[in-house]
Order: structure tokens, then sequence, then C-alpha cells
């Protein structure tokens, strides 16, 4: 059953993400101002979808880490994984808005609300995940990151707000109600392929964070840095 | 049973006297507000020359320059802060007063908020010198902007200090988890600068500094909270 999904979902995500994006290209018409550029949405509006399903994640194990009094390592994970998966997504879709932008606005960048507000998140989940890097005790390292998760999450709701103050240029969103219904059924296709190969990738990662964790538990000597065993609690979590 | 026990201080009692304490070290040696005002000194001096001799351009900008020059000098400052603390074990003897962690953060972030107010008010004629600028809507909404702002950068950053002070490479550390997060503060302290600068004939003031005051109440609110967390053992 185990190796069945660890096998078995990812192929079927890719499997479903190439029916969608092959739909998204050969099948559905192309837009009427845009043309054949707003194939990307296929691509682009899925990653982002997944990257802030990853981002909140990550913003629940942080919660649930500082919340519970018997916290276990299997949160810390989860919100390591949620973190670093969910920073590839939303780069790649930042890369994929930046290419649809310049035909479409003439630019590659503008600073409305939403891409800087993507931006920050990006920035400030790469700051997460470097303090993950320098803390060594992992009790530690649990608590304070799971504080900058918050912290940073807090932000991003607030930078969208004080920058719309600015200006803004973003499209807005469509609704199902007036797109092609052939572009809807490709862009459900195409998220549900990324979904499914999302939680393959955040099924993988947590595995091996959750390892990570457990090992450094075991053999606080074998903690790289100085110290070692001296900087780590003598009452390891039950993972 | 015949030694008095000592009257408990509450939340309030403790900060004031934690408070006090790191005044009185800053007073003595002065190390952080001498440090801080040089370094922002210089770089108000460095903006003029990286954008050359035009004085409309600096006068215009002027606002943006004025906080980006505190900001930076804050992660010194609020570096420092933890790091009288950590020699010696510092912290910990103050935990086992026994001080309420609580009052450990109210301390500090006052502190550090206290310290950027004394810098801005030094920076302020320097920039006025230096940039041209007029304070033209009065130096109540000058003090409100100044005041708001130093409580919005303490607020995060005492947080982020707390824990970058214990991290390896904390140098690097402190500003890449700060800077994302004050942005919108940074924005909002630039636009009410600006218009506190070169005047306010939209009445958009208020906004900013009502968005200020958010920002200052949530980060408070939530430092308050995680604090204890933080510098648990």
């Amino acid at each position: 059953m185990n190796k069945l999904i660890k096998w078995g979902l990812p192929v079927v995500g890719l499997g479903v993400l190439a029916a969608g994006w092959w739909l998204g290209l050969a099948w559905a018409p192309p837009d009427r101002e845009m043309g054949d550029v707003q194939r990307i949405m296929y691509v682009h509006v899925p990653l982002q979808w997944m990257a802030m399903l990853a981002m909140f994640l990550n913003f629940v194990a942080a919660v649930a880490y500082l919340v519970r009094s018997n916290a276990s390592w299997k949160l810390d994970s989860t919100a390591e994984s949620a973190a670093e998966v969910g920073l590839v997504l939303g780069a790649l879709g930042m890369v994929t808005g930046a290419i649809w932008g310049r035909p479409t606005w003439g630019v590659y960048w503008s600073w409305d609300p939403r891409l800087t507000s993507e931006a920050i998140m990006l920035v400030t989940y790469t700051g997460y995940l470097v303090l993950r890097r320098f803390v060594e005790d992992p009790d530690k390292r649990a608590t304070w990151s799971a504080v900058v998760a918050i912290l940073g999450a807090i932000n991003l709701p607030i930078v969208w707000f004080s920058v719309r103050w600015w200006r803004s240029l973003h499209q807005v969103q469509s609704s199902p109600k007036t797109v092609d219904p052939q572009m809807v059924l490709c862009l459900r296709v195409s998220a549900i392929g990324l979904l499914l190969l999302t939680i393959a990738m955040l099924m993988h990662r947590y595995r091996i964070a959750l390892a990570e964790r457990r090992a450094e538990v075991a053999l606080p000597e074998a903690l790289p840095g100085t110290g070692g065993a001296a900087s780590v609690h003598d009452t390891p979590k039950v993972a | 049973m015949s030694t008095p026990r000592p009257r408990p201080i509450g939340l309030i009692g403790a900060t004031l006297a934690l408070l006090r304490k790191d005044l009185l070290i800053e007073w003595r040696t002065r190390a952080r507000l001498n440090a801080i005002v040089f370094f922002a000194l210089a770089t108000l001096l460095m903006f003029s020359f990286a954008l050359g001799p035009d004085t409309r351009l600096l006068e215009k900008n002027a606002g943006g320059y004025f906080w980006l020059a505190i900001l930076f000098a804050s992660v010194l400052a609020m570096g420092e802060s933890f790091r009288v603390e950590s020699e010696n074990a510092c912290l910990d003897g103050i935990r086992l007063a026994p001080a309420d962690a609580r009052a450990i953060y109210l301390s500090k972030a006052l502190g550090n908020a206290l310290l950027l107010i004394a810098l801005g008010i030094v920076l302020l004629p320097v920039m006025v010198a230096l940039y041209g600028v007029k304070v033209v809507t009065g130096f109540v909404d000058l003090g409100t902007v100044l005041l708001l702002g130093s409580l919005a950068l303490s607020a995060p950053g005492t947080v982020y200090a707390a824990i970058s002070s214990n991290a390896r490479a904390r140098d690097v550390l402190l500003p890449l988890l700060l800077f994302p997060l004050v942005i919108p503060a940074l924005l909002s302290l630039a636009k009410a600068t600006s218009l506190v600068l070169q005047g306010d004939p939209m009445n958009q003031l208020g906004s900013w500094l009502g968005l200020l005051l958010g920002f200052n109440l949530i980060y408070w609110g939530v430092g308050f909270v995680l604090f204890p967390r933080i510098i648990e053992d």
C-alpha cells in the first residue's frame, strides 16, 4: 500500500498534468485578446494555487507546533517540507507569470499588490529556510522557525493591503462563469495533476525531514558545528 | 520564616525595572547610540553621493532615505541589545530572578524603540541640512510618525534579534528575516514622512498613520504572545 502511493501518486500526477497541459495547448481555444500567450495560464495558475496551499500547510503546522504541548517532530517536518515545496512552486509560478507579463503588459514585472506580496512571500520563506539551516539544536530550530513562519504569514495580508494603496495592475481573477468551459476544464485537469504531484513531493520531503530529525535526536554528537551534544536537550521528543 | 518575602512586582514593574537597567547600561557606555548615530549619518551621506548632486531629487525622496538609514542602523542596535545579555549568561540570570519573559520582551522592545527615536531626533537636523527639506505640516505630525515608526521597527525586530542572537551567522540572519517583514511599515513610513515634509493637500497622512498603528498593534501583540516561547529552555 505504502509503495503503491509512493510510486503511483507521482506517476498518476504526471499523467494527469500531461493530459491537462496537452488539452490546454492543443484542444482549448486561444484567448480572444491575448491569443496563444494565454495558454501559459494552465501552468501558471495551478503552480500559484499549489504554492498557496503549501504555504498554508506550513502556517497550520507552525501554529499547531506552538500551541500543542506535546508537539512531535512530525509537525516540524511537515512545516519544513511544506515551506520548501511551496517555495519551489511559488518561484516557478513567478517565473511563468513574468514570461506571461512581458507580451501582455509589456513588462516582466510591475509593483502591483499581488506580485509584490508574492515576491515578499518568497523572500520570507527563503529566510525561514535559512534560519532552519543556521540553528543546530532541533528543539530550538523547530520553535524559532515556527515563530518566524507565523510572523511571516501574518505579514502577507498586511503587505497586500499596503501595496494596494499604491496602485493595481494585475488581472482580476476570472470566474468560471465568464470563461470558456473548455478552458475551465483544462485548468481544472492541470490543477488536479499538479495537486497530486505536490502531495507526492510533500510526502517525500516529509519522510526525509522526519528521518533527519530522528537521526539528530538519536545521535546528537553527529550534529555539525560547535558543541554538538552540549547544545542539544536531553529529553528527545517522541517522534 | 523570619526573612521577609520580597513583594512580587507585576508585569509592568518588571518591565520598568529591566528597561531602567538597559537604559542605565546604555547611558554609561553609550556604545550602541554612538555606533548607530554615526552609521546612520554615514548612510544619509552615502545616499546623496549615490544620487548625485540633484538636491530636488534628494528632497523629494528624503522620507524614504531617512527611514532606510534608521532601518539599517536598527539592525545593528537590535542585534546588540541581546548580545549584551548573552555575555555571562545574563539572560538566564534575569529569568531566574524571576522575571516574566514577556516583561523581557516589552523592556527590550521599548528600549530599542527609544533608541531609534533618539536616533531620529539626531538625524532630522542633518537631513534638513543635507537634503534641504522643510517640515511643512508641523512637528506634531513628524513626532507621531517618528514614534509610530520606531515602535513598528522594534516590535518584530526585537523578536527576530532574540532568535538570531543565538543562531550561527546572526549578522546575516537578522536583516534577512526582518527586512521582508517591515516592508509595509517602511512603505507607509516613507509615504507619511514625505507628506509631512512636502505638505498633505489630499489629507492622506491619516490613513498611512492608521496603517502604521495597525501594524504596531499586530506585531506588539504577536511578539508579546510568542516571545516567551523563543527564550524558553
